[in-house]
């Protein structure tokens, strides 16, 4: 069966760049707040949509971070569970800025209360955010929501979504992957 | 996923190279925890270990200690000279009371070698060897390399000269396998009755002149004369050693290139190593001792993960 494609080519560059306003309809220039991607397939996202916001607002600074989150989860003792972490790349403190989390697929939850455990080592912020570039509906195991969404995709779980970057795998595009094992 | 290919940590014998690499890539991401403000993560939270020592110790029990709490894990402690243990108790009768009360991991150390091996083959918990005797003490040797890899970027190819009492030290020989799976040259140097007959058998290179092992190394590994372990007199006197195997700072400043020198700690100042040396720049003592901290918390989360 062919894995069909959710987005890619040039509605997939239309999609980072309507996430791109919306965030700046909301944090204006970028003055006092900050990205997080989350390891390990968040930054990618986050480090694009740096790039992008760094081209609409070519005078201001924006700060981005990469953040691991392998000893905050909740499935360590559990088989399956990836056990080496990834590098945390944060050299700015969160105390007081609004953050925006950003991860490529938001499934169950968990890892985005992870993240934001595995945040709080950096400071207290004023406010969190979540961007996500594919939502998958109906599927949650924790009360999380994103606040910008790329996609809304409804799958079952036995399904994957698989995100591929232009800077890793070649080429843009979000894959429904079915019975993956 | 990746996992090291041992259960417990008895020694550096039963780890390959990409168990050590594994265990310095997690340790470099621990040390980046321990310079944050909170340097607590909550990864072992539902892990209780028991610290087992049967010897004395300062900063390998300390460092576990530490080590274990910045992972979140729970900890007892148990030293043999206020226990039980003075009373007749067996080593596995010791332990298994203490697993009876849930115990997940052991970290002991023991007088005599093969004490965690033979405790691994007889109780359920997972054993970290914190040093048996004149054995091993694997993980002083890991984070020997892993400061020796912080200093110059890589092991392979360096040249580690360990000097001292080499019979008697369980860190030599932990020091020697690490450093070969790794792909560094290691001699050892001291008087010919402390080092053992046969060691050549395990790739290292033996000189008896201080001065010409400094001028061939890299890094210099200064060990402790080990008296609580020597039965005879091995050497005249303290004196004579520290004469011919001492290093000191004019010796230091002759030599052609800048060494590094460690000590796996403790020092005894005016013996093997004077103050001078020992608080130089060219000393990573300290070093070694914060890196202790962020291995430990690596080989107790990479074993810890483990599922059974």
């Amino acid at each position: 069966m062919l894995n069909p494609v959710l987005l890619d080519g040039q509605k997939f560059q239309i999609t980072i760049q309507r996430l791109c306003r919306q965030l700046i309809e909301n944090h204006n220039d970028f003055s006092n707040s900050v990205i997080i991607g989350i390891q390990p397939r968040g930054i990618y996202l986050a480090k694009r949509i740096a790039e992008e916001l760094r081209k609409i607002l070519p005078d201001k600074t924006i700060q981005q971070g990469d953040l691991d989150i392998t000893f905050f989860r909740d499935d360590f003792r559990r088989p399956g569970s990836p056990l080496v972490p990834n590098q945390t790349r944060i050299d700015f403190i969160v105390e007081g800025k609004k953050v925006i989390l950003m991860d490529d697929v938001l499934w169950t939850g968990r890892t985005i209360r992870a993240a934001m455990d595995a945040m709080l080592a950096f400071g207290r912020p004023e406010k969190v955010e979540l961007l996500v570039l594919v939502d998958r509906r109906y599927s949650r195991h924790l009360p999380v929501a994103a606040d910008y969404i790329g996609i809304e995709v409804d799958s079952i779980a036995s399904q994957k979504v698989v995100v591929s970057w232009k800077e890793t795998d070649s080429e843009d595009m979000i894959v429904l992957l079915s019975d993956v094992k | 996923m990746q996992s090291l290919s041992t259960r417990h940590l008895l020694g550096i014998k039963d780890l390959n190279k990409r168990d050590i690499e594994l265990i310095f890539e997690t340790a470099d991401t621990f040390k980046d925890v321990l310079n944050r403000p909170i340097k607590k993560v909550p990864s072992l939270r539902d892990v209780t270990i028991a610290n087992v020592f049967f010897e004395n110790s300062t900063r390998t029990r300390l460092s576990f200690e530490l080590a274990e709490k910045r992972l979140s894990a729970d900890v007892i402690n148990f030293a043999a000279s206020s226990s039980s243990v003075s009373k007749g108790e067996t080593l596995i009768d010791t332990v298994n009371n203490i697993l009876a009360m849930k115990v997940d991991m052991v970290v002991m150390r023991h007088p005599y070698a093969g004490a965690g091996i033979f405790l691994s083959k007889h109780v359920k918990a997972q054993i970290v060897n914190a040093g048996d005797g004149a054995h091993e003490h694997p993980t002083q040797a890991l984070l020997d390399a892993f400061s020796i890899r912080e200093k110059y970027g890589e092991v392979a190819g360096k040249k580690v000269v360990i000097v001292g009492d080499i019979l008697h030290s369980r860190v030599a020989l932990s020091n020697i396998l690490c450093l070969k799976h790794l792909g560094a040259e290691v001699m050892v140097c001291g008087p010919t009755t402390l080092i053992p007959k046969y060691i050549g058998s395990l790739g290292v290179k033996v000189e008896h002149n201080l001065i010409k092992a400094l001028n061939w190394c890299d890094v210099a590994n200064m060990l402790r004369i080990q008296l609580e372990r020597q039965d005879i007199k091995y050497f005249p006197s303290l004196r004579e050693y520290t004469m011919l195997y001492g290093l000191n700072k004019q010796i230091l400043d002759s030599l052609d290139k800048e060494i590094t020198v460690m000590h796996p700690g403790p020092i005894n100042r005016g013996v093997e190593i004077t103050s001078d040396v020992a608080d130089s720049k060219q000393s990573i003592i300290l070093d070694q001792v914060e890196n202790g901290v962020a291995v430990r918390m690596a080989v107790l989360y990479l074993l810890a993960g483990q599922t059974q």
